[in-house]
């Protein structure tokens, strides 16, 4: 299971001048699994995501998904975006977005669509919005539709580009334990990318921390903390204070590092 | 001030509507005792002249005339300029092809075409025609355009990854995206078409309302000259407010997603 999704040796240049924003990048996500990729801003983290989605190229090296190469976005991946103002569509009602992701992919009759959209809607807790428009919503409720549009999906992978940082705290502990939750009852594999380290800490059973530009893998660290995770109580766990200082201290060097390089 | 005087300013129109009927007043008062000229004739003149033309059908038919041609004209840009500008702010390569084109032509102003147009497609209603539509073309070309350009790489990712083909992503997001701005290209060009039916009516017609206000002017009909400019004043004043309510109900979403109600 260890090569389920097969990260190979990707390199992406920027085409503008021709310097690497990551190169030999090597890992692999195991089916089922929790994973959290972080790193300075500016690292490719998010290029990396996208690459690995399918939205974009790698200049060299390749993702696998079950040993078949990825060359554009696939049913079984579904991405959640940072901006979800921009990914929710505004002139659509909540249901109308869900039943974006579904109504073009089965043959179903409308009505049995939307039950399965209600069901994904109920399951991260907008059972009472689906004929409301995005405007009318917070910004947590609406990172909530855009989940439940890629659940209601099927998908076996979630990849999620920084789908907390827009959000204030409060919203985000929310969102955290609802996709912790989310991620065992649906036995999905999750790939999450944040550059937040707390964020990394609480919610993945691995991190790998990417080094500042041109980016490699700095750090790769299994998080020895069970679940269900609690968010005041997981995060003064002395096992998760010695990670955090230890990731925290490779981060101030990275970006030290980084700013040493810089022109 | 009395506070609700001062709400009744503030809130509504009153006020607005009022100015009108005194400048009304103003210029009956100065036809009957200041400016006694066939040139100026009193209002009440002119509402009577307005109301035979009424009775009779005459200002029906003649708006009927400017109404279709117009509609015909601008019909056919919101068709093709609409077409032509999803593709080019779809399509990089067309639009590389078609901007430069596009720049060149729109800052010709639509009444420069007619001499060539006289030449090419005569004097009838087919001139008028094609007059209207190359004038209400750019804005709506244009609009389209810039409006699909300006959608968020976000929301073309998004669409990918929904697995949605390229004619199910025109329909789901390149549209209703660009909707507001086709909009608002679609009520410039509205205004443009009837200057420009009432300009071919006046050149070389023999219907429409720019026919009729230059043959009562020509033929010393003054108060119909007038009725004629008072009946165009009101049909462009409820196209504009026809299209701004269609406006509103086809993107409710962007006026109260960006707080304008």
């Amino acid at each position: 299971m260890a090569d389920y999704l097969l990260v190979d040796r990707l390199e992406k240049r920027f085409t503008s001048h021709g310097r690497a924003a990551f190169k030999d990048i090597t890992f692999s996500v195991g089916q089922g699994e929790f994973v959290a990729l972080i790193g300075p801003s500016g690292c490719g983290k998010s290029t990396l995501l996208h690459i690995m989605a399918g939205l974009s190229e790698p200049s060299a090296g390749m993702v696998r998904l079950k040993g078949e190469r990825i060359g554009g976005p696939r049913p079984e991946m579904m991405f959640v975006f940072q901006q979800y103002t921009k990914s929710i569509f505004p002139w659509k009602t909540v249901l109308e977005n869900v039943l974006l992701g579904v109504k073009y992919q089965s043959n179903a009759p409308r009505k049995a669509l939307e039950k399965i959209c209600l069901e994904h809607l109920d399951l991260v807790g907008l059972s009472r919005y689906p004929h409301y428009y995005p405007y009318q919503l917070s910004g947590g409720m609406q990172q909530r539709v855009a989940i439940a549009r890629a659940l209601a999906r099927r998908p076996k992978i979630l990849l999620m580009d920084e789908p907390f940082s827009a959000l204030d705290a409060m919203m985000r502990v929310e969102l955290q334990d609802l996709l912790l939750e989310l991620w065992s009852k649906l036995q999905l594999t999750i790939l999450f990318v944040t550059h937040d380290l707390d964020e990394a800490l609480y919610l993945a059973q691995r991190v790998i921390m990417l080094s500042a530009s041109p980016a490699t893998i700095a750090e790769m660290v299994d998080v020895p903390l069970s679940y269900p995770r609690r968010q005041i109580e997981t995060r003064s766990e002395p096992a998760y204070l010695e990670l955090r200082e230890r990731l925290y201290r490779s981060m101030v060097t990275q970006v030290v590092a980084g700013r040493v390089d810089a022109p | 001030m009395n506070p609700k005087l001062r709400a009744v300013l503030r809130d509504s129109r009153f006020s607005g509507v009022l100015l009108i009927a005194l400048l009304l007043l103003l210029w009956q008062l100065s036809a009957m005792y200041v400016v006694t000229s066939p040139t100026w004739p009193t209002v009440v003149r002119i509402l009577e002249a307005w109301f035979e033309n009424i009775i009779d059908g005459t200002l029906a038919t003649h708006l009927l005339a400017t109404f279709w041609r117009q509609m015909l004209g601008y019909g056919l840009a919101v068709v093709l300029g609409i077409g032509l500008g999803l593709a080019m702010g779809y399509y990089r390569a067309l639009y590389n092809l078609f901007e430069p084109l596009v720049e060149v032509l729109r800052p010709i102003p639509g009444p420069a075409y007619l001499p060539l147009l006289v030449l090419f497609v005569g004097i009838g209603h087919e001139m008028k025609v094609v007059l209207i539509f190359l004038a209400s073309l750019f804005p709506i070309v244009l609009n389209t355009y810039s409006g699909v350009r300006s959608i968020d790489r976000v929301q073309f990712d998004t669409a990918r990854t929904l697995g949605l083909t390229t004619l199910q992503t025109f329909r789901e997001l390149v549209i209703p995206a660009a909707s507001p701005q086709i909009l608002t290209g679609m009520r410039i060009s509205l205004a443009i078409s009837l200057i420009l039916a009432i300009l071919g009516e006046m050149i070389v017609s023999n219907d429409g309302l720019g026919y009729f206000v230059l043959l009562s002017q020509r033929t010393f009909k003054v108060p119909e000259m007038y009725a004629g400019i008072f009946t165009l004043a009101l049909f462009g004043y409820a196209l504009n407010r026809i299209f701004l309510v269609i406006e509103a109900s086809l993107v409710r979403w962007h006026h109260e997603s960006s707080g304008r109600i």
